[in-house]
């Protein structure tokens, strides 16, 4: 793992997805067990470069998420690689049970990519916006799941997923996020990484959060606070290495997501903590509401998930470390 | 049987709804113009003609529903309810703002006049079989009219609702396939294709089935209604429709989901109003 942080809070030059379509482009020219199956929505992550590029190992399964899901099971059990995209709200919740057992119990290898994380869904509204995708992952006893910050990571993340032997899902913003990474920079399933080093509080962020947490370690900086970051981009397994390190460090943790807080980044972090090292922990994310409509930027601030909410977080939770 | 003169008052509807979609969809900048157009004549029908409703009393026990299982058309819909009268049509001018009332896709939990909640495809479909079970079981007539995008066909949630409709004999539930034979990455038979079509696929799940070969004609579309009425058997209308029907940058482009530049939305409106302008001079 090496990496450079840019993390300026500027618009990454390159749309998120095309990290992925990216990836995946350089990998199935060299391995031709690689296939990517679209459920109609591959233009919308510009999967259709894939299709271009090798259209006989792409694959669109049309509006029927469940059968595609399946149909990658299957596909993996004669030994194929599939990767299979749609919303995440589909990619999640509607071909769950096929995800569950036709790839997780029978230890099928099925990449799911589900686009469209949380606020990232904006204008699509309540109807597309999952806050609960990952959580359903997070559910099947041996899966992978991730959620990736900006497109040198996701194209880092894809090409490790190909070597993972159960089901992974990866939730793939779209576009218009902001650029964490520089190029290059090179990243492992299950290794979270310290993106700064503090001592009064650690923020564990992942996806679009890592740019938000960053902001608002500056701001907490102007206040002479040191906040430790880290970007989990891996959920599950969970770094609990580096969690544990740096809890232990700051006294307090702050997580902070684009997502469900009971049964997603949040609740993995308390879970390891409440085990092993009892502390103080803010939640930043969405606490039991329903996705609704808008431009994403007042959604952030409508979920409390923007740079001041996660400095107030972080504000509490020293203050609770008594 | 409908006169002359009402169809040409239901097409001037039509053209109102269209203008009007377009509004909506303008005050955001880009939407689902294609699936959105391909539905106005059978929208201006329904809400003109057919459907028993009352927007002072939307929920009303023995009104006739409506749901758009292919919810992302919502703009048509709120075209039509605005101008039927329940809300003043340019408060759905906010399509998709931060608190809107109109999101792109339908919610009847914040849209006066919206029956259900769709935008996951094949939803809707089942929802409104459980309408005309949950109806017949309260001994209401109503009638149940779902649009259904052939896109959204693919699932197979739509075929067991299909199944269940038609084993349950709920006659008074009336499918609209809008076969404009797009979906998101490209035509349905590109994509995912049909077999022998839906009419086809229909007949064998036990439907009566109208196949309409104009699903954008309104003098079409009345005789097919009038056939539905006389069955015992649940129908499907199949809509032979063109996508972005009536705007022709989408007529052309068959885009799912468009985000005309300004001169686009000007060429585009333009055509509609004037288009509509056309045809009230004819009226009088
Ligand atoms: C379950 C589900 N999968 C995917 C989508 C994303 N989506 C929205 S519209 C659409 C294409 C629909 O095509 P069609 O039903 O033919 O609609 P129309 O041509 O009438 O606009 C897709 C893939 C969705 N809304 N729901
Ligand atoms: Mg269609």
């Amino acid at each position: 793992m090496s990496y450079t942080l840019i993390g300026n809070h500027q618009k990454d030059p390159r749309a998120n997805c095309d990290g992925y379509v990216d990836a995946m482009i350089e990998m199935m020219k060299d391995d031709k067990r690689i296939v990517h199956i679209d459920c109609d929505l591959a233009a919308c992550i510009n999967a259709t470069r894939i299709q271009k590029a090798y259209p006989e190992r792409f694959f669109n399964a049309g509006i029927a998420e469940a059968n595609a899901m399946g149909v990658a099971a299957g596909m993996a059990a004669t030994g194929m690689i599939p990767f299979m995209h749609s919303f995440g709200v589909f990619a999640g919740r509607r071909a769950f049970d096929q995800a569950f057992l036709a790839g997780g119990y029978s230890h099928w290898p099925i990449h799911v990519i589900g686009s469209d994380p949380g606020v990232t869904a904006a204008f699509n509204g309540a109807t597309h916006m999952p806050f609960e995708d990952a959580g359903l992952y997070l559910t099947i006893p041996d899966a992978v799941v991730i959620d990736s910050a900006d497109y040198v990571q996701t194209y880092a993340l894809t090409k490790k997923l190909v070597k993972q032997e159960g089901i992974t899902y990866m939730r793939l913003i779209r576009k218009d996020h902001k650029q964490v990474y520089g190029d290059g920079s090179d990243f492992e399933i299950g290794k979270g990484v310290l993106l700064k080093q503090g001592s009064d509080v650690t923020i564990v962020a992942s996806g679009i959060m890592v740019n938000n947490a960053l902001e608002a370690i500056e701001k907490l900086s102007l206040e002479g606070i040191s906040a430790s970051l880290i970007d989990m981009h891996t959920w599950k397994p969970l770094d609990e290495k580096l969690l544990l390190e740096q809890a232990q460090i700051t006294g307090c943790v702050v997580s902070a997501e684009n997502h469900l807080v009971n049964c997603g980044l949040g609740s993995m972090v308390a879970q390891c903590l409440s085990e092993k090292l009892p502390l103080p922990q803010e939640f930043i994310g969405n606490h039991s509401r329903y996705g609704k409509c808008g431009p994403q930027s007042d959604l952030e601030k409508d979920y409390g998930m923007t740079a001041e909410d996660i400095m107030e977080a972080a504000l509490r939770a020293i203050d609770r470390k008594g | 049987m409908i006169e002359d003169k009402r169809i040409r008052e239901l097409e001037l509807f039509a053209q109102e709804i269209r203008l009007e979609t377009l509004k909506i969809i303008h005050s955001r900048g880009n939407g689902h113009i294609g699936g959105s157009m391909s539905i106005a004549d059978a929208l201006a029908l329904l809400y003109g003609e057919i459907m028993h409703y009352d927007p002072k009393e939307p929920l009303m026990k023995d009104r006739d529903w409506c749901v758009l299982s292919k919810g992302h058309a919502g703009p048509a819909l709120y075209a039509t309810l605005g101008l039927s009268g329940y809300f003043p049509v340019n408060e759905a001018y906010t399509l998709n703002d931060f608190n809107t009332r109109f999101p792109s896709h339908t919610d009847h939990l914040i849209t006066k006049g919206v029956d259900l909640t769709t935008g996951s495809l094949g939803q809707g479909f089942s929802q409104a079989a459980g309408v005309a079970l949950g109806n017949r079981l309260q001994s209401i007539e109503s009638d149940v009219y779902v649009f259904i995008g052939d896109g959204e066909a693919d699932e197979g949630q739509i075929w067991e609702a299909a199944q269940f409709t038609a084993h349950y004999k709920l006659k008074h539930l009336i499918a609209l396939i809008d076969n404009n034979g797009r979906q998101l990455d490209g035509s349905c038979e590109e994509v995912m294709s049909h077999g022998k079509g839906l009419g086809a696929k229909f007949e064998a799940f036990g439907w009566n089935v109208i196949e309409v070969q104009d699903g954008n004609s309104i003098k079409e579309l009345a005789a097919a209604f009038e056939k539905a009425r006389s069955s015992e058997l649940p129908t499907a209308l199949i809509l032979h429709t063109i996508k972005g029907k009536g705007v022709s940058l989408m007529e052309k482009s068959g885009a799912h989901s468009a985000k005309p530049s300004a001169a686009e939305w000007e060429q585009m409106l333009k055509e509609a109003e004037e288009k509509l302008m056309t045809m009230k001079e004819q009226a009088l």
